[in-house]
């Protein structure tokens, strides 16, 4: 499994970019970042799942509740800029394999 | 699964390499940088000129449907070996970005499967790093467009 790459497919769905975005200046707990959604609370809890499962979020027991935060660390690599580049690149070179696949079969 | 394409750009310096293994002979990944008509399907441009040779040059255009020149780059050919490498500059026309240096690096790994070393030498730093985030203004707007263009003509 390449974790590097379920990084970017989890910011990849717009709710969870919104969910980390949210985090940003805050640490909140589920619930609390539930009611910033119309989304159903059991889909909001997915995601904090996902988010949580490839390292974006950490959690944090505070007395009773559990509070999402986000880990820098892994904030960092995904704000690395060379991705887009690179997709950019991966896209330009599938399209030459397609094209050359093509050319060899003809 | 393992990225296909990978690009190295380490922190503080002026170059970038980017990698990216094919299932393809190296033969046919060479043709498809040196015939016009293949550059053309893969890179989305035309080539107005392209001669594959040593001391040769090239020309690469791309128009929107109003005749627009949306991007036009050029550059001169060093060494070129074929199957194995090319060596250019890489300049876009009408753009503060200086002009490039590339190696290209064509390997056979097997009869069917072959590797492409791309060594990108940038003027400065920063010069690279504004390079590497024209994707997000640009890059990514364009081959969406160029994505639906196909889809919309099939």
């Amino acid at each position: 499994m390449n974790l590097r790459r379920d990084v970017f497919q989890a910011i990849a769905d717009p709710t969870r970019r919104a969910i980390l975005l949210l985090l940003a200046s805050q640490s909140m707990t589920a619930g609390a970042i539930a009611s910033n959604f119309d989304t159903a609370r059991p889909t909001v809890s997915k995601h904090l799942q996902i988010l949580t499962e490839c390292e974006l979020l950490e959690k944090e027991q505070t007395g009773r509740e559990i509070y999402y935060q986000l880990n820098p660390k892994k904030i960092k690599e995904i704000a690395d800029f060379v991705e887009p580049f690179r997709q950019m690149w991966d896209d330009r070179f599938n399209k030459l394999e397609a094209v050359m696949r093509n050319y060899k079969s003809k | 699964m393992e990225l296909k394409t990978k690009v190295n750009a380490e922190d503080g310096k002026q170059e970038i390499i980017i990698t990216r293994e094919f299932e393809l002979p190296v033969n046919l990944l060479f043709k498809a940088y040196t015939e016009a008509e293949l550059v053309e399907q893969w890179m989305g441009n035309n080539v107005l000129k392209l001669e594959s040779k040593p001391h040769g040059a090239y020309l690469f255009e791309t128009k929107d449907a109003q005749g627009n020149t949306l991007f036009r780059a050029n550059g001169v050919i060093h060494e070129y070996i074929p199957n194995q490498k090319i060596t250019r500059t890489f300049e876009m026309e009408d753009t503060p970005f200086p002009v490039q240096l590339e190696f290209l690096e064509f390997t056979e790994l097997t009869n069917e499967n072959s590797k492409l070393t791309i060594h990108i030498i940038y003027k400065s730093t920063a010069d690279r790093d504004l390079m590497l985030q024209m994707p997000f203004a640009k890059g990514i707007n364009m081959a969406h467009n160029q994505l639906q263009k196909i889809m919309t003509n099939i």
